[in-house]
């Protein structure tokens, strides 16, 4: 089977850890988020994995050639001279795509979960239908695009946007399977899938919903990031307990990289992401927090739901707090206090930022 | 001989001082280790003759105003009495209230000095400069130099260059008058009391003449800035001895850190012993420090500079200090970083806390600017200060207490910002 991974955007919404790297391959819970994917649709019986992307694809090139080889598959990639949305990639693909009649997966590249794309074949090939997309459970439906689907069959109704009165709890979580009849539908040029493709699908009864079971989340933006890695670790504490961190100093579901070294009388955790090579000297505090490769936190340091970027240095005695997010190769000198500080790279902190705001 | 007063004032005065003022007498607060007017009164005992030193407030008598006496006694093998006034006389009309005690044994002169200001005191370089005149109908007032707009929050003096006569004397201008500003500190001979008489006299006269009044007390209430000095001026009888050395108010509890910084950074000279060292098996000290031989810290714990530690104090593993003033009993567990604070006496703060305040220092590219002793509030907020908290205050693990002042006895729960804590 072949798989199409949309990772053609700019990313805006994780800066500044995006102005470094695409945001496929930053490390979600020390593994690039593409990876992720990747490896589950391995997992799935996927031989072919076809990258949608656009801008800085030459890192991804790079860094998806050496997976090629180890996991033993072809990934190709399709690049494209324009953003085209989220259908319009699938047009430019087209060859590769309707090579056979086999389906296909599509997936955003920022959805994080347990991926059920094993199920996924199975419950397509049961309605029979053109295409399923997987739907999510969510709390406030006001804040997305509900999907409207029939109980027992999960055949979709309609789509609403930002639903005022309740109408359905599922959204759409970024994960489809298609028909290669589905290209007979989309144009090559910027298209909408969710907005221009799916609404005409669903009309004509060619569109059903497969409910997921378990965690979910769009891992865009950073606050989300870091909920998402805490669903992911209580996955991993379930699933594969022994790659979790313990032992004294160590507090709930923790992931700490072999290479990392972490100093005397720290205390980690809960749901903390420790990457390669991190030094994380004595007596420091860590808590909701993902460090990635490279980075020294400095001892005595407290650290709550923050991000910090590679290869940067947070100093003795400082607090960051609320959603700061490091950028690569920041230093954040002694006794500093960050709230909420979104630090574009390579810079050098020198002075508190008490109130949130983006460091140029 | 000589003798030496010390007006300390009384509980109505240093409100800019709360909270810290509620527990101790504000002339107490320890600065750099020491009760603020220890430094006046050791400066006064290494002047030559100085016989006795007076403190005129109107403080009940209490428990921490007799021990203090008692201590500096023994200290400085030197009497040290407490002359409490019936009611707040003001700056002058103390002295003039308790002038037989003053003038008992017959002193030549007599120092006069402000409790909340903190100087090098050079007395000896007063009375030498006095002496030169050998005139016992003039007295001496100690000057510094501020900045235009910063001299406006003093008493302001207009002296002649070269005889140094004060030829003009006005208390807070509301506009420029002059950068030499009254240090709180004089040298008066018992003449003065000529003078002070006067206006007591005049005042009596005023009272006579409204009924019902309560003379006495009205009468008494005599300020010696605004009531003597600016009569004085320009007659031939008020000099001024301007001194380059450090001077400062202390007013507010910011002041405090601040003076604390200049007292320690002359203790090298005058108290190598009360500066702390590096050494093995102790914290690490950076610049000036000051810890009670009582206090213990772990050795992994970093101060300075400008940081005091009292009286069993207990700083756990891996505690930063910086600018601050920790007093007695306070504990500081492991990993908690305090800055720019005063931790009241008692209090205990959490593990990895943080206890930050803004510091209020004077301009630092002004040598003649002074600390500001603003009001707490501008346009509704509270401007953002020394983090102080009151006595027996508990800091919970892991909070930042940012901007605050946390009044006594307080257990907080969470984190605070830019507030006061009731
Ligand atoms: N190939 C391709 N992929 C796209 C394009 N626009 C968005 N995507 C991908 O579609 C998925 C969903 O998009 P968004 O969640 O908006 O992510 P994004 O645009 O990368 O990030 P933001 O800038 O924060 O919106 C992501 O995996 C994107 O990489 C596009 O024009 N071309
Ligand atoms: N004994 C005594 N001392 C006083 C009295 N009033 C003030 N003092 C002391 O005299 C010194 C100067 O006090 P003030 O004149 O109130 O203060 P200031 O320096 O003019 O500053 P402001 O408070 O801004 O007016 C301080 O050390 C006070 O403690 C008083 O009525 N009796
Ligand atoms: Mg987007
Ligand atoms: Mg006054």
């Amino acid at each position: 089977m072949k798989a199409l991974i949309l990772v053609g955007g700019y990313g805006t919404r994780l800066r500044p850890l995006t102005l470094s790297i695409p945001k496929p391959l930053v490390d979600f819970c020390n593994k690039p988020i593409l990876l992720h994917q990747v490896e589950a649709l391995v997992k799935a019986g996927v031989s072919h994995v076809i990258l949608a992307v656009s801008y800085m694809s030459e890192l991804l090139e790079k860094e998806m050639k050496e997976q090629e080889q180890k996991l033993g598959i072809h990934i190709s990639l399709s690049h494209e001279k324009e953003p085209l949305g989220t259908a319009g990639p699938l047009a430019l693909a087209r060859e590769l795509l309707t090579e056979n009649s086999e389906p296909f997966f599509v997936l955003n590249s920022d959805v994080i979960c347990d991926f059920p794309f094993a199920d996924m074949v199975r419950f397509h090939r049961h309605h029979g239908k053109e295409g399923t997309i997987v739907v999510t459970k969510v709390e406030e439906p006001s804040k997305y695009g509900v999907v409207v689907c029939e109980a027992d069959t999960g055949r979709i109704h309609r789509f609403v946007e930002k639903p005022q009165v309740f109408v359905s709890n599922k959204i759409n979580a970024g994960m489809y399977i298609f028909n290669p009849s589905v290209l007979e539908r989309i144009q090559l040029q910027p298209t909408s899938i969710e907005k221009e493709i799916f609404p005409v699908m669903a009309e004509q009864g060619q569109l059903y919903a497969m409910e997921l079971q378990g965690f979910w989340m769009d891992i865009g933006q950073p606050k989300d990031f870091l909920t998402g890695m805490c669903m992911y670790l209580q996955s991993l504490r379930l699933k594969q307990p022994e790659r979790l961190h313990s032992g004294p100093g160590f507090v709930g579901n923790v992931l700490v990289d072999p290479t990392a070294k972490i100093g005397a009388n720290c205390s980690i955790g809960p749901n903390v992401t420790v990457g390669a090579d991190v030094v994380v000297e004595d007596g420091v505090r860590i808590k909701r927090c993902t460090v990635l490769k490279g980075s020294r936190i400095r001892s005595h340091s407290w650290l709550e739901s923050c991000i910090v970027g590679w290869s940067s240095s947070v100093g003795q005695w400082v607090r960051m707090e609320n959603v700061t997010v490091l950028g690569e190769d920041v230093i954040v000198n002694d006794e500093l206090y960050l709230n909420g500080a979104n630090v574009l790279p390579h810079k050098s902190i020198a002075e508190s930022v008490p109130e949130p705001r983006i460091i140029m | 001989m000589l003798k030496a007063v010390v007006l300390i004032g009384g509980p109505q005065k240093g409100t800019r001082f709360r909270p810290l003022s509620f527990e101790v007498p504000k002339p107490l607060f320890p600065v750099a280790g020491v009760p603020m007017i220890q430094h006046h009164i050791e400066a006064c005992t290494k002047v030559p003759n100085m016989k006795e030193i007076l403190l005129i407030g109107f403080y009940q008598p209490n428990e921490a105003l007799s021990r203090f006496l008692v201590s500096a006694q023994q200290e400085f093998k030197i009497p040290i009495r407490y002359l409490q006034e019936y009611a707040a006389l003001g700056t002058g009309g103390g002295i003039y209230h308790f002038r037989d005690q003053i003038l008992s044994g017959s002193p030549e002169a007599f120092f006069v000095l402000n409790a909340d200001v903190c100087s090098e005191f050079p007395l000896e370089e007063m009375l030498t400069f006095h002496r030169l005149r050998g005139n016992p109908e003039t007295f001496l007032m100690l000057g510094t130099t501020a900045n235009r707009k910063q001299s406006l929050n003093y008493g302001c003096i207009v002296a002649n260059a070269d005889s140094h006569e004060v030829l003009h004397y006005v208390e807070k201008p509301s506009t420029f008058v002059s950068e030499l500003i009254n240090c709180g500190i004089y040298l008066f001979t018992p003449a003065i009391f000529r003078h002070i008489g006067a206006v007591f006299q005049r005042n009596q006269q005023e009272l006579l003449l409204e009924e019902n009044a309560n003379g006495w007390q009205r009468a008494e209430a005599i300020r010696l800035e605004q009531d003597v000095f600016t009569a004085l001026a320009g007659q031939g009888r008020l000099f001024a001895y301007k001194t380059e050395g450090f001077w400062s108010q202390i007013k507010s509890a910011g002041s405090a850190i601040y003076a604390s910084r200049l007292y320690l950074s002359c203790y090298s000279q005058c108290h190598p012993e009360r500066l702390a060292q590096n050494r093995t098996g102790g914290p690490t000290i950076r610049g000036n420090v000051y810890i009670h031989p009582t206090a213990s810290v772990d050795s992994t714990a970093v101060l300075g500079p400008n940081v005091s530690i009292g009286k069993g104090v207990t700083i756990g593993a891996g505690v930063r200090v910086r600018e601050s003033i920790i007093l007695h009993g306070a504990s500081l567990q492991d990993h908690t970083c305090v800055l720019n604070s005063i931790v009241g006496w008692d209090s205990t703060i959490g593990r990895w806390a943080r206890v930050e305040g803004t510091p209020s220092d004077p301009n630092p590219n002004d040598p003649y600017a002074k600390i500001d002793s603003e009001t707490l509030f501008r346009d509704g907020r509270l401007t953002p200060s020394i983090t102080i908290l009151g006595c027996n205050v508990t800091i919970p693990a892991e909070v930042v207490i940012l901007n605050s002042i946390v009044l006594p006895h307080k257990e907080l729960s969470r984190s605070f910002k830019n507030q006061i804590i009731l």
